[in-house]
């Protein structure tokens, strides 16, 4: 802006937007202050805000006393595994489109977008069933799969946009230079597109982290991550609120921390470079 | 060495052909100049001869071995980019060291190697810095640099002093040309500018639409030019040229005459003059004769004429003359 | 513009991408086509055969698809017209200079990043439970009856979770695209006498035209999906009042058990699907600089 605003009309859009933000965030504020509530406290008519009797119990009980650690490994392995898995693949195919494009690879990336319109349901049985046939149903790697087949269309989009802003000729250089197309690749276009490489990461896990189909119609209890474990939690008559909100808090407390970090570059990504 | 010798050799993307068909010599230790206007191949035609782009048909050989199928890393070649392609990521020490890297040249040499170059290019106090750090004219040192230290065969230069601004543009152009009479070793040279062309080159390559107008040595250019395009191209201000009666007393369809070829006082053309600049050392002034358009005249010092005046101007210099086909009689 | 090897390794590199891709494309799919037309019940596994398009017709005779359908519809109109218009008001607010706008970013983005069946249980347990949700307690606080939100409005209460997720997204990418618009078009506007809402509707808002199309196309891709957050809180219920064709699908296969059905479902969602994501890449890539 290249005028300063008044004070006055600085106060009220001041208040204006912090009480906007505050309304958006109040869902997941109320859940993390549940967490911390004992469960009688979490159900009390009226609710309580200050007057609640606080407790760490639920984060030690849902930690300590039950399967939740492995739920939150397994979504670890799955999140983070699916990522990288598509990376490898998706880096080579995102600097051929990007360096050396040809009449076809505008059509080729709207294709591979397409693939991410295919209703996740029309595919289920046969998934379903090929996982069983290859003993892949509730496992990791079957799940580490199947989400980077859902994200690889992005992922090959977003470094694809990344890549496109290496200028061509530093490539050029290095083949001058005697550079190999893996030195090329490894010396001259990774380090340049690490930090596309690092937001195109970030994003795909949080994709994959917060992914809630194939995580619920693939897995049982072994290899089930937080996602399904939480739409699966059941709260009959508020029962156990707190639990619940701790459980969820720790949920989606490493991508709250992922995706802040990430948010400068979330619209760039998500809208595969067409707003900047 | 580095004798490059270009035979038949052809570049079409698709169904457009970029170059028709080129046959070229170039000798050892040359500076080749490459210039045209924009979209005239040159580009191409270098890149074709760093191995950036495939050849259609013909022949490339370096040092009388075909590399026409070679890719740019063996083909003992370095270039220097219009924007320099530098690496953003690795020191100005790292940048020159890389092709040597490239080629798994020992550690100990590469560092010799690299602080004798920074040193040649004035360069040895900014080599822990990245190209980020540097400013438009440096980051061009070290895009030479990092050509000169693998010693290739020949340099091959993309417009490389596009990027600067004027003053730093004549001070590179002294150092390239000096550059090359300590190194005499073979470089080609693409520009669009023909002050470039005659300064640096001895020997001028004039491209236009892919095809080679004439090869030479910048004075023969500037004196014989083969057809109506060298003629217009090489010179500042462009050469008048002139149809009609006037080019039939010569016994010519067209006739040429530089601007620094007329000379004012007295003659057989007469005009008002129209735009006139007066730099001191030189004045130009743009006449509109009747019967022949408008006339440019560049002379010595201060003409003393100014817009509006009314002057007689004769041809005084070589009057250059040719056919209907654009070809010099 | 480059040669025969590099195209020929750009082909090499490509190639894994494009093999996966297609063999997760085709193969699922020739087999679901394959179930379509097969009679094929867990329950009863030895009576089957080709029923030809039986499982089609029982399909479009079920009022149950039309229901879903026009779910389905709702639910991506409806979060689509909610986040884009609450979305430009709120960036146009957080494009004013206010304090702590850092701060304020963080709060406003979180709920992007919170898993759809937290999200759908915060909901749905906190807030719109109809004994301890907080929604109930604030209609008692007025003396009025709790509303049964996920029992007498499962789907616009569906519709406001998925809203809330999503308005993050619209909202981010609208404040990014505000500020790549010149104060000086503004300005020069504001010099040329037009109103606050003028200057909105002639200047801001074509400016945001691209931003608009793009937030549509990409969480259309979403939102067609949504699965979680019903699986999480309604079922797809009561009775079939929330259920989206997705849904139905998921509920032929898993609670019906009858496969050659829901694959005939799922066909019918591809070809639906086919027919958004033709219109959705025609308005993408002018879009999208590939």
């Amino acid at each position: 802006m290249a005028r300063a605003a008044s004070p006055r009309r600085k106060l009220i859009t001041t208040l204006a937007a912090w009480t906007v933000a505050l309304i958006i965030f109040f869902p997941v504020l109320w859940m993390i202050l549940t967490s911390f509530k004992t469960e009688a406290s979490a159900v009390a008519m009226p609710p309580q805000f200050l007057s609640a009797d606080w407790t760490l119990e639920n984060y030690v009980e849902v930690w300590g006393r039950s399967a939740y650690p492995r739920f939150f490994w397994n979504s670890v392995v799955i999140a983070v595994g699916s990522t990288l898995l598509g990376l490898v693949i998706a880096i080579p195919a995102a600097w051929a489109m990007a360096f050396v494009p040809g009449k076809r690879t505008k059509d080729l990336l709207m294709w591979m977008l397409s693939t991410k319109m295919m209703p996740a349901v029309a595919v289920m049985i046969p998934i379903y069933l090929l996982f069983l046939r290859f003993g892949l149903l509730d496992t990791r790697i079957g799940l580490v799969l199947v989400l980077m087949l859902m994200n690889l269309p992005i992922i090959i989009w977003m470094l694809y946009t990344y890549f496109k802003e290496i200028p061509a000729e530093i490539l050029e250089a290095a083949r001058m230079d005697g550079a190999s197309l893996w030195n090329e690749i490894l010396y001259v276009l990774t380090p340049m597109a690490v930090p596309g490489i690092a937001s195109t990461m970030l994003l795909n896990i949080i994709l994959a982290w917060n992914e809630a189909f194939w995580t619920i119609t693939l897995t049982t209890t072994r290899a089930a991550p937080l996602s399904a474990f939480i739409a699966s939690f059941s709260a009959p008559q508020g029962l156990f609120y707190a639990k619940l909100s701790a459980a969820s808090a720790m949920a989606i407390l490493p991508i709250l921390i992922l995706g802040w970090f990430s948010q400068k570059q979330l619209v760039r990504g998500l809208t595969f470079g067409a707003v900047k | 060495m580095g004798k490059i010798q270009l035979t038949k050799v052809r570049k079409a993307f698709g169904e457009t052909e970029v170059i028709p068909g080129i046959d070229l010599a170039i000798e050892d230790g040359e500076f080749v100049v490459f210039v045209g206007p924009s979209g005239c191949g040159k580009s191409t035609l270098l890149r074709l001869i760093a191995g950036l782009e495939d050849t259609t048909s013909g022949v490339i050989e370096i040092d009388g071995k075909d590399a026409t199928n070679l890719p740019p890393a063996k083909r003992g070649l370095a270039m220097v980019f219009q924007s320099y392609a530098l690496y953003p990521h690795m020191t100005v020490r790292k940048n020159i060291a890389f092709p040597l890297k490239m080629a798994g040249m020992p550690e100990a040499e590469q560092a010799a190697r690299v602080e004798r170059a920074a040193k040649v290019l004035n360069l040895t106090s900014y080599l822990d810095r990245r190209p980020g750090q540097l400013s438009g004219g440096q980051r061009q040192r070290v895009a030479i640099g990092r050509a000169i230290v693998r010693e290739p065969a020949a340099f091959l230069f993309d417009e490389p002093l596009s990027n600067l601004d004027a003053a730093l543009r004549v001070g590179m152009r002294q150092e390239i040309s000096e550059l090359h009479q300590s190194l005499k070793t073979t470089m080609i040279y693409v520009t669009h500018d023909q002050v470039e062309a005659m300064t640096m080159a001895d020997k001028i390559v004039v491209l236009n639409a892919g095809r080679i107008e004439q090869v030479g040595a910048p004075l023969e250019l500037y004196n014989n030019p083969r057809n109506i395009f060298v003629a217009g191209f090489i010179g500042s201000p462009k050469m008048n040229l002139i149809e009609g009666p006037e080019a039939a007393k010569h016994d010519a369809h067209t006739i040429g005459i530089r601007p620094e070829h007329i000379s004012v006082g007295d003659g057989p053309w007469e005009g008002v003059v129209g735009l006139s600049e007066h730099l001191g050392s030189d004045s130009f002034i743009k006449v509109d004769v009747p019967g022949l358009g408008i006339i440019n005249v560049r002379g010595p010092g201060e003409l003393g004429v100014h817009h509006g005046d009314r002057i007689r101007l004769a041809p005084a210099g070589k009057i250059h003359r040719f056919d209907d086909k654009g070809l010099a009689l | 513009m480059s040669t025969q090897s590099t195209r020929m390794a750009a082909r090499f590199m490509v190639a894994p991408s494009v093999l996966v891709l297609l063999v997760w494309m085709i193969v699922p799919l020739a087999m679901t086509a394959y179930f379509s037309f097969r009679l094929y019940r867990l329950l009863s596994p030895d009576r089957t055969g080709w029923v030809g398009f039986n499982n089609y017709v029982w399909f479009f005779n079920s009022p149950d698809f039309w229901l879903a359908l026009t779910n389905t519809l709702m639910l991506v109109g409806g979060v689509l017209v909610i986040t884009v218009v609450l979305g430009i008001l709120i960036a146009l607010l957080l494009d004013q200079p206010v304090k702590g706008q850092g701060l304020l970013r963080i709060l406003v983005i979180a709920p992007f990043f919170v898993m759809p069946p937290v999200a759908a249980s915060i909901w749905e347990n906190l807030f719109m439970h109809p004994q301890n949700g907080l929604f109930a307690a604030l209609a008692r606080g007025f003396g009025a009856q709790p509303i049964l939100f996920l029992e007498s409005y499962p789907m616009p209460s569906v519709i406001g979770i998925v809203a809330w997720e999503w308005l993050p997204f619209a909202t981010l990418i609208f404040v990014t695209a505000l500020q790549s618009l010149s104060s000086e078009q503004l300005e020069a506007a504001e010099m040329d006498g037009a109103s606050a809402f003028n200057r909105f509707r002639y200047i801001i808002l074509p400016h945001l035209t691209r931003a608009i199309t793009v937030v549509i196309l990409i969480q259309t891709i979403f939102l067609l999906g949504i699965f979680g957050e019903i699986f999480t809180t309604t079922q797809g219920g009561p009775g079939s009042a929330s259920t989206t064709l997705p849904y139905m699908i998921f509920k032929q296969a898993i609670a019906a058990k009858d496969i050659g059905r829901a694959a005939a479902g799922g066909i019918i969602a591809v070809i639906l699907a086919n027919i958004v994501a033709y219109f959705l890449m025609r308005g993408l890539g002018r879009h999208l600089d590939a």
